[in-house]
């Protein structure tokens, strides 16, 4: 081996040069280090604004206009009448005709309050909106929106209101911003939702099993699993577009219901919105699922096949009930992002304007966010406020559904130590 | 399983049962048919299978279509893929209009995702303190858990309003690519975040103690040594990220605007692809009409260029794998 | 002579904390100049601790804090003003098992370099990485292919790219934790060659748990144990040959001799 050699000139800083060097590296590193944590924060602050713009829309006054004046109607406030004496008020105000005409479709007796008044309000009151404004504009500006509707339309009044209400819950759809609810909408997400997990649950599970615990390591399962991974990525409308083609065309007798009976509908009803769902949720099932039933040790297999249990009763009371609350998170994380689809919904074909409550898997359908995307595409100050609230809905569920997955996870992680 | 109260009683009696029971009979280790077994595994095979049957589905639904597209006198492939004009009316199906609008609101979601996503990466895997990406990492999940119609609103009612308020209401239209583009950036942050992080923290420590070990400071190891190391694992995410802003249907729905446009102003409005499929399908649609047949045939093109993307991107996953572990 | 003349290291009432875990009770140690200081004792009893001490790795660890004093260059390197990064470029390290960065072997030697602030030319580079190369033993090894990947090396190979690597930013100390322990006996001879070769111009101190090793290639042996509050402390400190055939404590022959429970 050669002795050491002496060292080349050297390049490098030495004494106060080091210093300086050490100094300008570390201000550099102070700089991008905020940089860094500028970035992070970025997403924090849009999440805050994204859901600050939605409480703000879904908040505010409100400026009505009116044709007849309430006042002149009855001397207490709409609201605090019973539903009889809306009635009578209907009944003087609207043409004999056109009351039969409502009567006929469902009789005054069995209307609700809300749905009279808001028929009151429709019919008689003929109330419009002159003018919305934002939480934060009716808070700090107030007098200025005053003085703006005095000036503009000065037999408007202006009254401070929440979209998102106990009514809008419980109203079905309707043309006129100011009556609408998202019952109908509700409904029909439920509906589509429950059966999707129908169907969506046990194939995932079971694919998921199969992959786990029967597959062996050849092209054909090698193949299914890329396959599985590549599916995950496809983009929903595309699921749609199969939807459509598939359920909704080619299998319409089974998804109208006719081969079951039921007649008076296509194929665009809530099993092929399901079926649709499913198949875009599949995947996500089925990666969660293959996840928890891997992490669920070797060693308990061994100890049931050592009491001579067979392959399937091994899955069944050992390696399932270890892996299931894994694969129920994981099954709620994929529903929620189902609950919040909105493209493969639009090409599948949901309704875009009905009032009935859906009544099964045949119905015609519609959905919170295919609601939403509605009320959002019409732009109008009103529609705004209550896509706003319709989003304030969503966001509820959805918050509901993920705190059920992480429950399920303490849970979990509690049992595990 | 005996309940806790027989258990004991009936020890002595049971193991004189099995004595009996092997003195008796020969004992039959012969393979027994478990038709119940069988049936079960036919069920999780066909759960396995069924994957195969959607993309076959995907691909026969899309190709067929497509077909009938194109094999339509009105319109030829090189139309179709070299065409600036897209208007049904008059029989004009060239893609470059909603294929343009599709990448220029796809590069403006990049130019926002992966520089933050990449910069939010690095410092949640070297930087922060853990307490810090506990808290920090789930609340930028939550952005990726927003359906993606809710960003829609929130491009139309926040970005358009903010951009009209910094650029002019003359130059930027009410429905324009550049917010649509800044908010599916936001949107799609989170998923570089994550994936990216994943790459930064498979990178050994050991690589980092070699380079502090030499003098490093701690950006010159996270720029210099730790990205590098795991720059795979960054392009799969940026590529990923990528695909999904191509695919991305709602936001563009809702806020870049209905109707195709040839241009590269991003404050102008254009329609995408996947915006296009959602309003003609979202209309009226009569089956085995030509409208019916080009949203399948955009629908084609669009799922062959995601495939690709996401097929790359997983590629470089594995490769990146395979050096650390 | 003065001690800072005779010393490059000395630990002063050292002791290392991890959260509230004692990991070393008060140590005191000099390490001297120019020559091979081995660590020794059973696994756990905190050598790696010490050594890392030595040039502030174990800043890294969010949960470790060293009281006492480890002075260098009459400096205490855990006084406030000081800067951990130079504290490690005059202070080099390397790691039990090899760990070149996934780049080119010339780009492993340069990267120490480049981050100082190297102010010399293209070709003066080129000399520092053969210079460097050359005097870990690897030069002849690799100099055909110094744009192959440093991972593309075998294990022993990887190891004195290590130590090019810390020798190419001009240490005067290089702190080796069990640098052989991963690597086959003719490397491990290769390495034990080599540090020999380099005491000439560095400090060396190494952590094995090898007691041919520290016998062998070292001029002084300090032997660790844990005490009965698991805190590591020094048993016995001397010259190699004192401690081997020697040694004080009854502890130290136990061990030694593999007679240590
Ligand atoms: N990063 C760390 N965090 C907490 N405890 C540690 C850490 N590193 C080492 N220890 C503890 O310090 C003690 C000494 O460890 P170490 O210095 O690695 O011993 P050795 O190198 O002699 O085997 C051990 O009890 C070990 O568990
Ligand atoms: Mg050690």
């Amino acid at each position: 081996m050669d002795a050491p050699e002496e060292k080349p000139t050297s390049g490098l800083p030495h004494g106060a040069a080091m210093q300086r060097n050490i100094v300008r590296r570390r201000r550099k590193g102070t700089v991008l280090r905020s940089i860094f944590l500028g970035s992070t924060l970025i997403g924090l602050v849009a999440l805050a604004v994204l859901l600050f713009t939605i409480i703000n829309d879904s908040f505010g006054l409100v400026a009505l206009d009116y044709k007849v004046d309430p006042a002149t109607l009855s001397d207490r406030p709409l609201e605090e009448l019973s539903r009889d004496e809306l009635v009578v008020i209907l009944q003087d105000n609207i043409s004999s005709n056109a009351f039969r005409t409502l009567e006929r479709t469902t009789p005054m007796a069995q209307r609700s309050e809300g749905d009279v008044l808001g028929l009151v309000l429709e019919r008689v009151v003929k109330q419009s909106v002159a003018g919305t404004w934002s939480l934060t504009d009716s808070l700090l500006n107030r007098s200025a929106i005053e003085a703006q509707v005095a000036a503009e339309s000065p037999a408007a009044t202006l009254k401070f209101r929440s979209w998102l209400s106990g009514g809008f819950l419980t109203t079905p759809m309707s043309s006129n911003a100011l009556i609408a609810g998202v019952r109908t909408a509700l409904f029909g997400s439920l509906w589509m939702i429950g059966i999707t997990i129908l169907f969506a649950f046990p194939i995932g599970t079971g694919a998921a099993i199969y992959l786990e615990e029967y597959a062996r390591d050849n092209r054909f399962n090698r193949i299914i699993q890329t396959n599985i991974n590549n599916l995950a990525g496809v983009p929903s409308i595309i699921y749609g577009m199969l939807g459509l083609a598939v359920f909704v065309r080619l299998l319409e007798p089974v998804t109208s219901g006719r081969v079951f009976g039921v007649e008076g509908s296509n194929g665009r009803t809530i099993l092929s919105a399901s079926l649709t769902m499913m198949l875009l949720i599949l995947p996500i099932i089925i990666i969660n699922a293959q996840e928890a039933i891997r992490a669920v040790p070797l060693s308990l297999r061994q100890a049931s096949y050592g009491l001579g249990a067979t392959k399937w009763q091994t899955i069944r009371h050992h390696v399932l009930p270890g892996a299931m609350p894994g694969i129920l998170t994981g099954t709620i994380l994929a529903v929620s992002r189902a609950i919040g689809e909105t493209a493969p919904l639009i090409v599948v074909g949901a309704s875009t304007f009905i009032v009935s409550d859906p009544d099964g898997p045949f119905s015609k359908f519609t959905a919170l966010p295919i609601q939403i995307y509605n009320w959002t595409s019409r732009a109008q100050g009103e529609f705004g406020n209550i896509a706003a609230a319709a989003i304030m809905v969503l966001l509820v569920m959805l918050l509901t559904l993920n705190s059920i997955a992480v429950l399920i996870r303490n849970r979990l992680s509690r049992r595990a130590s | 399983m005996d309940d806790k109260a027989s258990a004991g009683v009936s020890m002595d009696s049971r193991v004189a049962g099995v004595r009996r029971e092997t003195a008796e009979t020969t004992l039959n280790l012969r393979k027994k048919s478990r038709p119940g077994e069988n049936v079960i595994q036919g069920f999780l095979l066909f759960c396995g299978v069924l994957s195969m049957f959607t993309t076959i589905g995907i691909v026969l639904v899309l190709g067929n279509e497509s077909l009938h597209f194109f094999t339509n006198d009105n319109v030829s492939i090189t139309e179709f893929l070299t065409g600036t004009q897209w208007s049904p009316q008059i029989g004009q199906f060239g893609i470059l209009p909603l294929l343009l609008a599709t990448l220029v609101t796809s590069f403006i979601a990049m130019l926002v995702a992966l520089p933050l996503g990449l910069g939010a990466a690095i410092y949640l895997s070297e930087y922060a303190s853990p307490r810090a990406r506990k808290i920090l990492k789930p609340v930028l999940e939550v952005l990726a858990g927003v359906p993606t119609i809710v960003y829609g609103y929130f491009a139309l009612t926040f970005m358009t309003p903010l951009l009209q308020s910094i650029f002019g209401k003359d130059t930027v239209n009410i429905y324009n690519m550049a917010a649509a583009g800044l908010v599916m950036g936001i949107m799609i942050l989170p998923l570089v975040c994550s994936m990216s992080e994943d790459a930064l923290s498979a990178v050994p420590r050991s690589l980092r103690e070699g380079a502090y070990g030499l003098g490093a400071t701690r950006l010159e190891t996270a720029t210099k040594i730790v990205v590098p190391a795991g720059l795979s694992g960054i392009i799969a995410a940026f590529v990923v990220a990528i695909s999904r802003a191509v695919g991305e249907t709602m936001i563009v729905a809702v806020a870049a605007g209905a109707g195709p446009n040839f241009t590269l102003n991003p404050f102008a409005s254009a329609e995408t692809m996947t915006g296009h499929i959602a309003r003609i399908s979202g209309g009226d649609l009569s089956y085995d009409s030509i409208d019916y047949n080009s949203i399948f045939a955009i629908g084609m093109l669009l799922f062959l260029l995601t495939l690709v993307l996401n097929m790359g991107s997983r590629r470089l996953v594995r490769r990146f794998r395979e050096v650390y572990e | 002579m003065t001690t800072q003349d005779r010393y490059t290291l000395n630990a002063r009432n050292m002791s290392v904390f991890y959260g509230s875990f004692k990991a070393i009770n008060s140590v005191n140690l000099d390490i001297e100049r120019n020559k091979i200081t081995a660590l020794i004792g059973p696994s756990g009893c905190g050598k790696s601790t010490v050594l890392r001490s030595f040039n502030r790795m174990n800043d890294l660890v969010p949960s470790a804090r060293v009281e006492g004093e480890v002075i260098f260059h009459n400096q205490n390197l855990y006084a406030p003003h000081v800067d951990a990064v130079e504290v490690r470029r005059r202070i080099g390290m390397v790691f039990q098992k090899p760990n070149p960065f996934p780049k080119s072997i010339y780009d492993n030697i340069a990267f120490g370099p480049r981050i100082s602030g190297w102010k010399g030319s293209k070709t003066e580079m080129d000399d520092l990485v053969e210079h460097s190369l050359r005097n870990a033993a690897l030069w002849d090894d690799v100099k055909d292919k110094l744009k192959a990947s440093g991972l593309a090396l075998s294990g022993g190979q990887q190891q004195r790219l290590c130590i090019a690597r810390a020798l190419a930013v001009e240490p005067e100390v290089i702190l080796m934790d069990e640098p052989c322990s991963a690597l086959d006996p003719i490397s491990t001879l290769k390495i034990e060659e080599l540090m020999m070769e380099l005491k000439q111009r560095y400090t060396i101190v190494i952590v094995t748990h090898n007691m041919q090793q520290a016998a062998r290639a070292s001029d002084y042996t300090a032997f660790f144990l844990m005490n009965a509050e698991r805190a590591g402390e020094i048993v016995e400190y001397g010259p190699t040959g004192d401690l081997f055939t020697n040694p004080k404590d009854k502890r130290t022959e136990d061990y030694i001799t593999g007679r240590f429970g």
